[in-house]
């Protein structure tokens, strides 16, 4: 398929207030879902949605970013920008889920982690690092999908997977076009240069072997591209659920050893 | 000094311009910089040491064998002007990138050594940065070795994009492997350390020292008083504050850090290795 929108476009796509994220996924794909909350450290952070369902009669372990629809919501999510204590809990239910032998299913779509003095407090450089280190250990099937702005380190804290996903809008990148743009030309308003420059698009991405699976969004409604999505997890949850615990981890390793190597 | 001229090659330690204090702007012989561990003889200040700087007065002498020397970065997203900036980076650093590998032995402790260098486009992480410090954890690993890490970094590379990213999960991957192998890995912090850096390998040591006063933190200063609004306290991810809010060990002066090491590198001596 080719290349129809330009990579601003889709920038634009992925962020638009009407796009679904986390909450709409659990809500279409999982089955007798039940919340579970807070790191048992600090708080419960409200931009990370996190606890366990059936996809079809298989039991999941869902950790999703979720900002919010109305004003009120977004206040209290924060925007989607996870903070340390989102990262933690998410990583507290991850073990769990190993605990267990459940596959693990993180959605992503957030602008960063949240950017603040409290968040920088209570160490969310640490939180990040410690997922990324933890979840390279994981013994259990881990997929990664990112349905919106997959932002920087903020959005890798829940993407060390066995299998990356991205919808067709979605970007993934190191830096938001607005951020690169305005150290490159102290510009930010030259960002839709600056996100073709970054290549963050789901068919960059799947050129380079970042990410595995592509879903197609455009021309499709949300509950087509939900459906879609799930028929690709399942897919992946009964492939990943053959590997050894040993298969599965040196995989995971290997799939991130090559990039750049 | 052989490690220093090695470095510096094309000019001889003698023949080094004086540095110049940033803070307070003394003018300090090159000489009697180095001899002062890269602090200000005047005001005190801890300037930015070089990675050459930094091998010089850690390892025992004649004990450095450098690795992947001479790998390089390039351009997997065909950023522009970034092959120029690379180039530009090499000859204002003497180096091919911005971390500097190996093994050495501290205070008579075998280990592996890897030192960043801001001189190197702010030392920040590309894809030969994190191949590079993946690769010597790896070796460490297979060779049963402790690893040191000398850090300083303004964070990912943009210019490499979605790689420069995912360098922060290879490296935290291969950091995951070394410690399940019963392997000791301390994280030294220098100013600054940053962004991705922090978010990843600076912060996952099983001993996290930083130097005075080194800026540690993930999102940037500015970045937060123009999201927030907020105005930041005084010492805002300073060392201290980081050590206060629990999240390094210990904050050492810079002329002690090798001592410190030695210390700490024989006291995670395996039993075996102790006789
Ligand atoms: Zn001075």
């Amino acid at each position: 398929m080719a290349e129809t929108k330009t990579a601003y476009e889709r920038v634009q796509t992925a962020r638009s207030g009407k796009r679904p994220m986390g909450a709409y996924y659990i809500e279409h794909m999982i089955d007798d879902f039940v919340e579970l909350h807070g790191d048992r450290r600090f708080g419960d952070d409200p931009a990370i949605i996190g606890g366990i369902g059936f996809i079809n009669h298989i039991p999941v372990t869902v950790i999703a970013m979720e900002r919010g629809d109305t004003i009120e919501e977004r206040m209290k999510r924060h925007f989607g920008c996870p903070k340390p204590e989102g990262y933690r809990k998410a990583l507290r239910l991850m073990k769990e889920a190993e605990k267990f032998r459940r596959p693990v299913i993180c959605l992503i779509g957030s602008s960063g982690a949240y950017c603040g003095i409290d968040a920088e407090e209570r160490g969310q450089g640490e939180a990040i690092a410690e997922n990324l280190f933890e979840m390279m250990g994981l013994k259990t099937p881990v997929i990664s999908v990112v349905v919106g702005e997959g932002g920087s380190g903020g959005a890798l804290a829940l993407g060390v997977c066995d299998t990356a996903v991205m919808l067709e809008n979605a970007v993934y990148s190191v830096i938001s076009p607005e951020g690169c743009a305005t150290i490159l030309w102290k510009d930010a308003a030259k960002a839709a240069e600056a996100a073709e420059h970054l290549r963050l698009t789901s068919y960059d991405l799947r050129q380079f072997g970042i990410i595995e699976k592509l879903i197609p969004e455009d021309g499709k409604t949300d509950r087509e591209i939900c459906s879609e999505l799930k028929r690709v997890l399942l897919s992946e949850i009964t492939r990943l659920s053959q590997l050894s615990p040993e298969e599965l981890l040196s995989a995971r390793y290997e799939k991130f050893r090559k990039i750049g190597a | 000094m052989s490690i220093l001229e090695g470095i510096f090659g094309n000019r001889a330690v003698e023949q080094q311009p004086p540095r110049v204090c940033k803070k307070c702007g003394a003018e300090i012989p090159y000489k009697e910089y180095v001899a002062h561990h890269c602090i200000c003889t005047a005001c005190g200040t801890y300037l930015r040491m070089r990675a050459a700087e930094r091998l010089d007065e850690t390892v025992d002498a004649g004990s450095f064998q450098e690795i992947d020397k001479k790998l390089r970065g390039k351009n997997p997203i065909g950023f522009p002007d970034y092959q120029a900036k690379l180039d530009k980076a090499e000859k204002a650093s003497g180096l091919n990138e911005g971390v500097v590998c190996g093994t050495a032995k501290i205070g008579g402790n075998d280990c592996g050594l890897f030192i960043m260098d801001s001189a190197f486009m702010m030392g920040s992480m590309g894809t030969a940065v994190g191949e590079k410090i993946t690769r010597l954890f790896e070796k460490a690993t297979a060779q049963d070795l402790p690893v040191v890490g000398f850090i300083t970094s303004g964070g990912a590379r943009m210019q490499e994009g979605i790689f420069s990213l995912m360098q922060m999960a290879k490296v935290s991957g291969a950091v995951k492997r070394h410690s399940e192998s019963g392997n000791l890995y301390i994280a030294v912090l220098t100013d600054p350390t940053t962004g991705g850096i922090t978010a990843s390998f600076a912060m996952q040591g099983d001993v996290i020292i930083a130097e005075p006063k080194a800026l540690i933190g993930f999102a940037g200063q500015r970045v937060i008083e123009q999201t927030t609004g907020e105005k930041l306290p005084a010492g805002f991810q300073r060392a201290e504050f980081l050590l206060e809010h629990g999240f390094i060990d210990m904050i050492e002066e810079r002329p002690r850090i090798p001592y410190t090491l030695a210390k700490l590198l024989s006291l995670h001596r395996r039993a075996a290795d102790r006789a």
